[in-house]
């Protein structure tokens, strides 16, 4: 079972069994780690579970879909690590993955 | 159903061709949601053939409503949110009325005013204020709760984001229900006299322009400051400024004023609701986004198809129009457990419809939130509870579901 590592604005780290198949997102709300919202439900349209992956793990994911770029959009504090955790699907090569977790979301 | 809304019957017995949800009077007398609830089991995506507005699609369940929402490329915002179509000599327009690209730069012009950094810096002044607003209430007096407490305090936050004058700032109240209330939307107001009052909503926002195009843009966190001396929207024509400045003035009044008072209205209704945030204050912020989904204070936005669409075996044709129903979707059993019920300790109480989804989701919903969370805190600090005395009077709108009266007795601790 893959893990995931997540960390906090303030350090704090959670790391945490997820399984193939769902998302980030899921990962997170699942194992109630703090700081991603969701509120759309893993719709790709409400852009609350907004996280920054550095561009090492960045390189194995699946390149953003027009929808996740125009809901990245929105977001004044976008970086070039900024994704969309509802639309990143974990996987055995995504095992271990860092995901930073952003000081507000939107 | 233009002229039969025949509110006193019962709808499962109109014929569902004559349905016509967009009459205002179904809100004002809170009899739709008999009507909404037939539209969601027997015709979810529903032709109504004539109506003030002429003919429009009604979309009432929550997951139809989110796959329109999130192809904007079919569904274009672009003519307005509201059934109505804005008359050809008085056509304002703003960011939430246009598609991509124009939309997204215009949009972010003002986005730093609620970034959360912002909100952070609001949070004591809005909370100094309610402080205020709430200790010069009258004590076991009967008043209007929405005059004096939910037009107040949102009132007083706009000001701030418009760093308009403190003393005047219920002009802003007063432009914001001229903008929506207006007879070609089915409400109360002569077309001629809610122009004459945009057009001094215009001419006063302009002197403030004026002024604010000398001020520093890095020091001041104003939404016209913003706007003056952002490249996207320095350049705005008079009607466009305009219709930005209606946008903001109506989406950060009108809808967290109706969701105080509902919160009000909904906490007297469902008692043993009001008994656990009494003894648990902690509760609040998830009593917050239920409210907001309980009232959703916005009732739709409109749409309009780009191409022929297929759903749910019917064809939306290209240049129809179609309103995505909120509250009927905040009231889907499909995704929401016990709809009807008001609950504040939901496990994923931000799913609900009230702000949108897809890239015309609400700007300020975080500063709805917070404020809607200080008042709350407030409040519970202070009284024992709040008496509602009667039914609340309900604004004429099918767009904008609030109350013009909610008359109230505060209890002391």
């Amino acid at each position: 079972m893959p893990t995931v590592k997540f960390i906090e604005f303030n350090g704090t780290e959670h790391t945490v069994d997820a399984n193939n198949g769902e998302s980030i997102m899921v990962a997170a709300t699942s194992n109630l780690v703090p700081g991603i919202d969701a509120d759309c439900g893993g719709e790709c349209s409400c852009a609350t579970c907004h996280v920054l992956i550095d561009a090492e793990w960045r390189a194995k994911l699946e390149p953003t879909t027009d929808t996740e770029e125009s809901m990245l959009d929105l977001n004044p504090d976008r970086t070039e690590d900024s994704r969309l955790s509802c639309q990143i699907i974990v996987s055995d090569a995504l095992d271990g993955i860092v995901v930073n977790l952003p000081e507000f979301q939107y | 159903m233009s002229e039969a809304v025949q509110l006193d019957k019962d709808p499962y017995a109109i014929p569902l061709e004559e349905f016509d949800v967009s009459d205002a009077r179904l809100f004002m007398e809170d009899s739709h949601w008999g009507y909404f609830e037939r539209l969601r089991k027997e015709d979810p995506v529903h032709y109504c053939k004539d109506s003030l507005f002429g003919p429009y699609w009604s979309i009432t369940r929550f997951n139809d409503i989110m796959e329109i929402e999130k192809n904007h490329e079919v569904f274009s915002s672009e003519g307005g949110i509201t059934l109505a179509d804005r008359p050809a000599d008085f056509q304002t327009v703003n960011f939430i009325s246009l598609d991509p690209p124009r939309h997204d730069v215009q949009r972010k012009a003002v986005t730093g005013v609620v970034a959360p950094m912002n909100l952070a810096k609001l949070e004591p002044i809005i909370r100094e204020r309610a402080e205020k607003i709430l200790d010069s209430l009258p004590i076991g007096e009967e008043f209007n709760w929405v005059d004096l407490v939910s037009i107040e305090l949102t009132t007083q936050m706009l000001a701030t984001l418009f760093d308009f004058p403190f003393e005047d700032r219920r002009k802003l109240t007063f432009w914001s229900d001229m903008a929506t209330g207006g007879e070609l939307n089915g409400g109360p107001i002569p077309e001629t006299e809610r122009r004459a009052a945009l057009l001094e909503c215009l001419e006063v926002f302009t002197g403030l322009w004026n002024e604010r195009v000398h001020r520093d843009p890095s020091e001041a966190i104003d939404l016209i400051t913003m706007m003056a001396h952002n490249p996207n929207t320095q350049d705005m024509d008079p009607m466009e400024y305009l219709g930005n400045l209606i946008l903001l003035i109506v989406g950060g009044n009108d809808t967290t004023r109706n969701s105080i008072s509902g919160g009000v209205y909904f906490l007297n209704q469902f008692p043993e609701e009001f008994a656990k945030v009494k003894n648990d204050h902690s509760l609040i912020p998830t009593m917050v986004p239920e409210i907001i989904r309980y009232q959703t204070p916005l009732a739709y936005m409109r749409r309009r198809a780009t191409q022929d669409y297929e759903i749910r075996g019917k064809t939306i044709k290209a240049g129809d129009k179609v309103a995505m129903w909120y509250v009927s979707a905040n009231r889907d059993d499909e995704v929401i457990e016990n709809p009807d019920q008001f609950i504040i300790d939901r496990k994923t109480p931000r799913h609900h419809m009230s702000f949108g989804f897809g890239i015309h989701r609400c700007m300020g919903n975080r500063l709805a939130e917070m404020q809607l969370r200080i008042i709350w805190e407030e409040i519970l600090k202070r009284f024992d509870h709040i008496e509602v005395t009667g039914e609340p009077e309900r604004v004429q709108s099918s767009f904008v579901k609030g109350y013009t009266e909610l008359n109230t007795i505060l209890h002391a601790k």
